[in-house]
């Protein structure tokens, strides 16, 4: 199996909702991967959609959750809603 | 269970204010509850264990197709045929989402399947014991498949994520697995001939010890559970696993009709527990050592699975080749 192409498997549970990474599969191309993510991840009607993508295709932020990559988003508190404070008789918004 | 005895590599456990900044961030995230990934740093040992163990997972879980599909053309009926086979291809699922949360771990899987071939690595115990009856059918999705539910669910916290994961999937399905296997018993119980019931009896008389025996021996003492548990990929010791699975079983067992090879069952007002006799763990070590009923022929009946279907596989490369080039020239 060592010429095979791993591929990353997403798949959509069902119509509205967006598609989840659930695991990979190897295949000798796209179309036997759509089969093989078929028959191992979605047996009991699991979903309505499947991609597949081959794994060396994905770029990844790399390195411990913590790291400086995140950084721009920690000092934007103004990005959030509760950050501005209205009065009480307009705060519904 | 599905992976017996794992060595960690570790005599004893460091504590915090001996272990390096790295490993000493690694374990404090671990004691947090959160979940390790793939990209995240860890000990070696940690990922050597994990190979070890998701490895030996998803060996026996591949092996475990083998004993049941021994039946699959003698099912009593087309339902149990289907339902049969159905649970069979949910096992080699199990196997591969193991398979691929190894991988994210740097190992390989066709290397660790080699190593299987070579003997160099285990798979569990309970694979070995033949399937000589229909009943051996309801009786290892009963007992087996329940042991092993009794297993995973605590590893579907286990702090590496794609294990987990994993077992979240693998948990959902097996419950299927352990009723179809009961129903079979009862159906036998229930509707069959004096004959059948004696082979119900005798389906649990031969597993219900090695079921027993799948937790492993008691790691009360041991080293390499210890750093397990520290690392949170283990939850519970053995005994308390084993003594769970008995104390669920027993009742089911009654409510068959059925009795357990084992003179010393008894349940304990006091402690609130099933008591058990002794298990006979020479066995489970010739087991684990290749003495086994059906070991050695296990192992050859994958080998030659993957050796007689090579030319599948090279038929798929073929096809997927020539795909391609239909596709270029039509473009
Ligand atoms: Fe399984
Ligand atoms: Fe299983
Ligand atoms: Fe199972």
């Amino acid at each position: 199996m060592a010429d095979w192409t791993l591929y990353e498997v997403f798949v959509r549970s069902k119509h509205g909702l967006n598609h989840k990474h659930v695991g990979s599969v190897h295949a000798a191309d796209a179309q036997m991967a759509l089969e093989n993510a078929r028959e191992l991840y979605t047996r009991r009607s699991e979903g309505v959609s499947l991609w597949v993508v081959p794994a060396g295709q994905i770029t990844a932020s790399a390195g411990d959750e913590k790291e400086p990559f995140f950084d721009p988003a920690d000092d934007k508190v103004y990005r959030h809603a509760s950050f501005y404070k209205l009065p009480p008789e307009v705060d519904q918004m | 269970m599905y992976a017996q005895q794992v060595d960690t590599g570790a005599k004893r456990l460091k504590s915090l204010e001996e272990m390096s900044p790295e490993e000493r961030h690694f374990q404090e995230k671990v004691d947090a509850e959160v979940r390790i990934e793939p990209k995240n740093w860890m000990p070696e040992g940690y990922r050597k264990t994990l190979i070890r163990q998701i490895s030996q997972h998803a060996h026996s879980e591949i092996v475990g197709m083998l004993p049941e599909g021994n039946w699959l053309t003698r099912a009593p009926t087309l339902k149990r045929k289907l339902q049969l086979m159905a649970k069979i291809q949910d096992e080699a699922g199990h196997g591969l989402y193991l398979y691929s949360a190894m991988e994210t771990l740097g190992a390989d899987r066709d290397e660790e399947i080699e190593k299987l071939h070579r003997g160099e690595v285990k798979f569990s115990s309970i694979f070995t014991y033949p399937t000589l009856t229909w009943a051996d059918m309801g009786a290892i999705g009963w007992l087996v498949d329940g042991a092993a539910i009794v297993n995973q669910v605590p590893l579907q916290r286990c702090s590496y994520g794609p294990y987990a994961r994993a077992m979240i999937r693998v948990c959902k399905e097996e419950s299927f697995h352990q009723r179809q296997g009961y129903e079979i018993l009862l159906t036998m119980m229930r509707e069959g001939t004096d004959e059948q019931k004696a082979m119900v009896q005798d389906a649990i008389n031969r597993f219900w010890w090695p079921s027993l025996m799948m937790f492993g021996p008691s790691d009360a003492n041991s080293p390499n559970s210890a750093q397990s548990m520290a690392w949170k990929i283990k939850r519970h010791g053995n005994d308390e696993l084993r003594q769970r699975f008995l104390d669920q079983t027993v009742p089911q067992l009654e409510f068959l009709g059925c009795t357990a090879p084992d003179p010393d069952l008894k349940w304990n007002e006091e402690t609130g527990h099933y008591d058990f006799g002794e298990i006979n763990w020479q066995e489970f070590f010739d087991v684990l050592k290749g003495h086994s009923p059906c070991g050695v022929e296990r192992i050859q009946q994958r080998k030659s699975a993957i050796d007689e279907g090579q030319w599948v596989r090279d038929a798929a490369v073929a096809y997927a080749r020539n795909q391609e080039r239909k596709a270029k020239s039509a473009a």
